[in-house]
């Protein structure tokens, strides 16, 4: 009975993954924005001959290895938690969940494996065009297994291009192109992978500025500063586009995460975005929800109750009608299975007809009061504003860094080596942030609208997760101590000459 | 063949030995492999569903889908 999982070993077990997802994620933005950067600068050096430019991507490739070894495997514990505490889910999911992350798990290896060795023990050993390929190609994997990982994530938020088998209780992959190529998973990517080279950018700057502080590496600094500023913006915009598309997405597909993102109680045609408090910009939540001045935004009262026409014509649901067809869903399923049993081709192929016409409800089955289908509308409100805020400032700070340098006036500003230093946090907090709306949106999902968290969670004691989640706080923490100590002290000491 | 296995070989022992930060970047790698896989994973995070055949997966998962809905045992 439901009754008998208890609530704080959900919220544990969901705060031990928190945890873990948003750790990996403080490395592997600056493992795919530093690919890039150092990618480009070995470019200018294969392209000019100057040995500046190989000093240059040298050491950035040195942070780049700090980043990556501290940061490599730390993914690797998310898929034990998939197994350990979420196994209902594990299984249900079947390979859908399982081809995308062993793909990740081979490219990453064999990839990364062998470029990066060739990257880091190649120079002087192997020609300059294949060490820039191999470059390329690490960063490359590295992106590569980003698009897989994001592609299982995407079929959470957005499970399609498979069938449901009563028989197994898993899901099955009918359409690989489906699940890998979904428009939310490319979206997804473009938009993650983006606002990862925003994060490297920012970090590049900020390192350089640090430089410039000092009165050092003045030359590596600037040249840098410039590199990382160009990409930077490119990225800002890039990302602001596809979050743009995203919007759209997810107004479409995922009407809850949007209401709860703007607070939004009750929607309707033409409506306001909120800014913060009481400034709105009329029109502007229509517009970015629809791409219409005076499209229909449904609020969070409306989705519950239903009634209103959704983007594809067809008439929303109440929560109370979804409730009741997960539960004829979960009926037919139970019924399946006891014809099954009782080996019964007819009940069970009745059975199977009612389980197909529900299964896009069967999630809700398990939901007992509408009210547990709206997210946590405070921490998504303000995760949003942090995230497109900080990107906005993102936007502006690169442009301001590209103007100064063609001003020829990066030497002179102290103040803005100031706001590059402080810039590095605050990018890695838009990072996160971004994984918060996209997460926290989704509850109570586990896999939107067919397997809540109630359902998905194994059947564990709450101390046996709080044991690790506090083993995982340790551990987490040496090695991030260990990072930044080793990543500081490779910043000191500089680049090689 | 040989030749160029030798290669690769000599070209992963020069690497390595020739590493200074990667040394301690390595070792850092190699403990945190152990602790993930040789404490976490064996005595924290066995796998919940070990041990049981995929019939008996289906059945334990099933039964659990159906019976937290308050549907009962099939």
């Amino acid at each position: 009975m439901l009754e008998s999982i208890d609530t704080s070993m959900i919220d544990w077990s969901r705060a031990q993954f928190a945890l873990t997802a948003m750790y990996h994620w403080l490395f592997v933005p600056l493992t795919l924005g530093l690919a890039v950067v150092m990618g480009l600068m070995e470019t200018l050096y294969v392209i000019t001959g100057n040995a500046f430019w190989k000093r240059t991507a040298q050491f950035w490739m040195k942070l780049f290895g700090i980043n990556f070894a501290v940061g490599v495997a730390t993914g690797l514990i998310l898929e034990f938690q998939f197994g350990t505490n979420w196994s209902n889910y594990s299984w249900f999911v079947g390979d859908i969940f399982g081809a995308p992350l062993a793909i990740e798990g081979i490219v990453a290896f064999f990839m990364e494996a062998t470029f990066i060795a060739v990257m880091f023990f190649g120079w002087n050993k192997v020609s300059r065009r294949f060490h820039l390929a191999s470059t390329w190609l690490t960063g490359l994997g590295a992106t590569f297994s980003a698009w897989w990982i994001l592609v299982a994530n995407s079929w959470m938020q957005y499970p399609v291009g498979m069938a449901f088998n009563p028989e197994t209780v898993r899901n099955e992959m009918v359409s690989f192109s489906a699940v890998a190529f979904s428009p939310v998973a490319v979206m997804k990517f473009l938009h993650t992978v983006l606002s990862c080279w925003m994060v490297g950018a920012v970090f590049v700057i900020g390192v350089s500025a640090w430089y410039l502080l000092r009165r050092r590496e003045k030359e590596l600094a600037v040249a840098s500063m410039k590199v990382a500023a160009a990409i930077g913006l490119f990225a800002a915009l890039a990302t602001a586009g596809s979050g743009d598309q995203s919007g759209v997405q997810v107004a479409r597909l995922q009407p809850m995460k949007l209401a709860a993102m703007e607070g939004l109680y009750d929607g309707g045609n033409g409506m306001p975005l909120t800014l913060v408090g009481d400034i709105k910009v009329p029109k502007m939540l229509s517009v970015l929800a629809t791409h219409t001045i005076d499209g229909y935004v449904p609020g969070i009262n409306n989705i519950l109750q239903g009634g209103y026409e959704q983007p594809d014509g067809m008439l929303a649901l109440s929560a109370e009608e979804k409730m009741q067809r997960g539960q004829q869903a979960i009926v037919a399923l139970s019924d399946f299975r006891k014809a099954r049993q009782e080996q019964d081709e007819a009940r069970m192929a009745a059975a199977r007809q009612v389980l197909d016409e529900n299964m896009p409800y069967f999630g809700y089955g398990y939901i007992k009061d509408p009210n547990e289908l709206v997210p946590n509308v405070g921490l998504m409100f303000w995760s949003f504003r942090v995230m497109v805020g900080l990107g906005s400032y993102f936007i502006a700070f690169f442009a301001l860094v590209l103007f100064l340098a063609w001003k020829r006036r990066l030497t002179q500003t102290d103040w803005l080596y100031y706001v590059a230093i402080a810039s590095i946090p605050c990018a890695y907090i838009a990072s996160q942030a971004g994984w918060i709306v996209a997460e926290v949106g989704r509850q109570p999902w586990a896999i939107q609208d067919m397997l809540p968290l109630n359902a998905a969670i194994s059947k564990l004691e709450a101390g046996s997760v709080q044991t690790t989640f506090f083993l995982f706080l340790i551990l987490f923490t040496v090695l991030l101590v260990a990072e930044i100590g080793i990543m500081l002290k490779a910043i000191q000491k500089g680049p090689e000459n | 063949m040989k030749n160029a296995l030798q290669q690769i070989w000599i070209f992963y022992r020069d690497g390595f030995r020739e590493m200074k930060l990667g040394k301690t970047l390595w070792a850092l790698i190699l403990i945190k492999l152990f602790v993930l896989f040789f404490i976490l994973r064996l005595f924290f995070f066995p796998s919940f569903l070990k041990g049981k055949t995929d019939t008996e997966k289906e059945q334990y998962v099933g039964s659990e889908l159906t019976g937290r809905a308050g549907r009962g045992e099939p």
